[in-house]
């Protein structure tokens, strides 16, 4: 294994002659089509790279990319930022999150400014250093802010069972993870809706098998293929896709199948279901309440809950986007990000109105930073 | 604009911009200043001068430190503008409880960057604040430097220019980045932290056509990308497969979700040269890394704009970076 590097990993799927082949090989299975089609790319990552690397430029006509609701920073409702930012300073606190999460905007600031206020914010790449956190600092409480779907569940999880296991008192936590059948489900019961099939992202079902989907092929009859993220996975889903139109088949197919199968990481399921259970309700951003769309810790475990813990302090006033942002047709497939009247204007990623906006993986992020306009 | 600093005001980006040109420019405005330059050109295009002030967590990196880093910083400056580093100052603010013998490491690799740019340090100051005051050591050089070629300015790039990188991009604020914590990653990347002079002098003494020179340090190539096609009002196209970028830099932006024409570098330079002298430029960054490589053209497609081409086929914008560089999430 001396020999594998990094690069091997991805290089042969951003092969400029293999994405061309597979051009070609989708414009004539799309002349086959009876009528245009569009698919969704549930999630940002999709769209980031879709975006990156111009793969809409490379399709015909008759296909169209929608954009899911899949980016977890996007989605995250303003209230629960406030709820970060709270948190964040209060004297004893260290908040800990993942990347991006620290930019987003709530009512109240970014945790970036909440740190330019004296706060001690943090970033961490695994979850894990939490624990090395918490150790250096002993009279402080360590709250990891939670964030992410099915893909970042099982990294909370481990540090979970870690605190438990170990007893560590100063590791808090405050869950926001969400998971993507039941957005999808909302987006496919609105009757308006225009989605012909979705590709599916290939790291939610490393963890969550590609089970999950069935019910979008079996009982709304929406064709599924789980895929990858690098340019040559998404053209071979999209193949994949066009040819269930042309033979009549509507199948939930992995394309990702260097990690993919039907029943996931059950390991990881099975943990996750220890310490997690489904929330009644969620509010995404830019949607609104999905029934069962989150989890939140169980009972047992509430002594690390600081939602619980921090109840008394925290707001609980709903805050909802400016008027003028229609991140909530975006996010369900409805519009376009330059069909806003403040998209690059007032909104931008420095200053974002509205949830499309605030990560790199939003969709008007992706279309501001690639210009998407560019033909 | 917002009313507390947020690091990514410090970014080299879009936010870093708006704090300099509402609060500095507006207060310092003049002629010399609003070129924007990598140095000031004064005395009527006989001096280049220039400051900076450094701040690097940790201190001592793969492949330099702060020492090196501060005499290659003002130095690589005025180099750009087509001079000869030679005389700087130095001012350092040390926080208490220092060690001695980590100052006297850096101060040892201030002198040996000085002697490979022939400059000298002719006036200096020191202050010791105490312990949280900063943190550990900030560094400030100012240099002057003796113009060699005249009207070197990023103001002046047109269609009849190409545009060359000196080496593979990245590796300063991909070895910092992946030495921070909360990362932690081990890697064998060296910093590409290099005094900039030596290769000038040698374009230079070869005569060539330079129309503008840049060093990418904040914000990367792509910071000095779009500031030409800003400054010249120009479009930049660039073909993504002529970027060199080392293996190590981009599986670190692939395991981050950074993209390399956005970090850092502190011995990495742009160049805008006359067409005709594309191949005698190219020979001579080449002498000093075999990865040098001409990347891009100059076109009036989108003026002010900077496109990125990718081998299949599809175009996309190069965006100034806005914010602070953070890892994605997924």
């Amino acid at each position: 294994m001396d020999s594998l590097n990094l690069k091997d990993l991805y290089d042969g799927f951003r092969d400029p002659q293999v994405i061309t082949s597979y051009k070609k090989l989708i414009d004539k299975e799309a002349k086959k089509l009876s009528k245009p089609i569009s698919i969704m790319e549930v999630c940002g990552g999709h769209t980031h790279s879709i975006m990156k690397y111009g793969l809409n430029q490379l399709l015909p006509k008759n296909i169209n990319f929608i954009h899911g609701p899949g980016c977890p920073v996007c989605v995250m409702p303003k209230e629960r930022i406030d709820h970060a930012y709270t948190l964040a300073l209060e004297n004893d606190v260290i908040l800990v999150t993942l990347g991006d999460m620290i930019k987003v905007p709530g009512s109240l600031g970014t945790l970036q400014d909440a740190r330019a206020k004296g706060a001690d914010v943090r970033f961490v790449y695994s979850p894990m250093d939490c624990i090395k956190i918490s150790k250096e600092n002993l009279d402080k409480k360590v709250i990891f802010f939670a964030i992410g779907f099915e893909t970042t569940t099982p990294m909370t999880t481990a540090l979970l069972h870690q605190v438990v296991k170990q007893d560590i008192k100063n590791i808090l936590f405050y869950i926001n993870h969400i998971t993507v059948p039941e957005a999808m489900r909302v987006l496919l019961d609105d009757d308006t809706n225009n989605i012909d099939a979705f590709i599916g992202p290939s790291h939610v079902s490393v963890v969550s098998g590609s089970k999950i989907y069935d019910e979008f092929s079996l009982k709304y009859k929406k064709p599924l293929v789980v895929s990858g993220f690098e340019p040559v996975d998404v053209m071979e889903s999209i193949l994949m896709i066009l040819k269930q139109f042309n033979q009549n088949r509507c199948e939930v197919e992995i394309q990702y199948s260097r990690s993919v199968n039907k029943n996931g990481n059950l390991v990881a399921q099975k943990l996750n279901d220890t310490y997690f259970i489904k929330r009644e309700h969620f509010r995404w951003r830019g949607i609104g309440d999905i029934p069962k769309s989150a989890l939140k810790l169980k009972d047992k475990y509430k002594e690390y809950d600081a939602e619980v813990i921090y109840k008394d302090i925290l707001p609980t006033k709903i805050i909802d986007d400016n008027k003028l942002c229609i991140c909530g047709d975006i996010l369900k497939g409805k519009s376009n990000p330059i069909e806003c009247k403040v998209f690059g204007t007032v909104c931008k990623p420095s200053s974002p109105l509205g949830s499309c906006m605030v990560s790199s993986e939003g969709a008007c992020a992706a279309y501001y930073k690639y210009g998407s306009f560019l033909k | 604009m917002e009313n507390k600093i947020k690091l990514a005001h410090g970014n080299g980006g879009e936010e870093n911009n708006e704090l300099i040109s509402k609060v500095f420019y507006k207060a310092f405005k003049n002629e010399i200043l609003e070129k924007s330059e990598d140095a000031a050109v004064i005395e009527d295009g006989k001096l280049a001068f220039s400051t900076d002030s450094f701040t690097v967590t940790p201190l001592f990196f793969n492949g330099g430190d702060i020492g090196k880093l501060a005499v290659c910083g003002t130095c690589n400056d005025i180099s750009m503008m087509g001079a000869k580093p030679k005389y700087l100052t130095c001012s350092v603010i040390i926080e208490e409880g220092f060690s001695i013998d980590d100052l006297n490491t850096i101060v040892q690799s201030m002198k040996k960057e000085l002697d490979n740019n022939g400059a000298i340090v002719v006036s200096g100051d020191t202050k010791v604040v105490p312990k949280g005051s900063v943190d550990k050591i900030f560094i400030n050089t100012t240099g002057i430097g003796e113009i060699l070629k005249k009207d070197i300015s990023s103001n002046n790039i047109t269609q009849d220019d190409v545009i060359l990188v000196n080496r593979d991009i990245g590796t300063h604020g991909a070895v910092i980045f992946a030495s921070r914590e909360g990362i932690a990653l081990e890697t064998n990347l060296k910093s590409d932290c290099s005094s900039l002079y030596p290769i000038v002098k040698e374009l230079i003494d070869n005569n060539i056509a330079i129309t503008a020179l840049r060093d990418a340090t904040r914000g990367g190539l792509n910071a000095v990308l779009n500031e030409w096609a800003n400054q010249s009002n120009i479009c930049i196209e660039v073909q993504e497969d002529n970027i060199p970028i080392c293996d190590e830099v981009s599986g670190l932006c692939e395991i981050l979700g950074f993209d390399a024409i956005n970090l850092a570098n502190e011995g990495t330079f742009v160049l805008a040269v006359k067409k005709d002298d594309e191949k005698k430029a190219l020979e001579i960054l080449k002498s000093f890394n075999k990865n040098a490589s001409s990347i891009g053209i100059v076109s009036q497609k989108y003026p002010k704009k900077v496109i990125l081409n990718t081998q299949w086929g599809t175009s996309r914008f190069l965006d100034i970076p806005t914010g602070e560089l953070l890892p994605r999430i997924c």
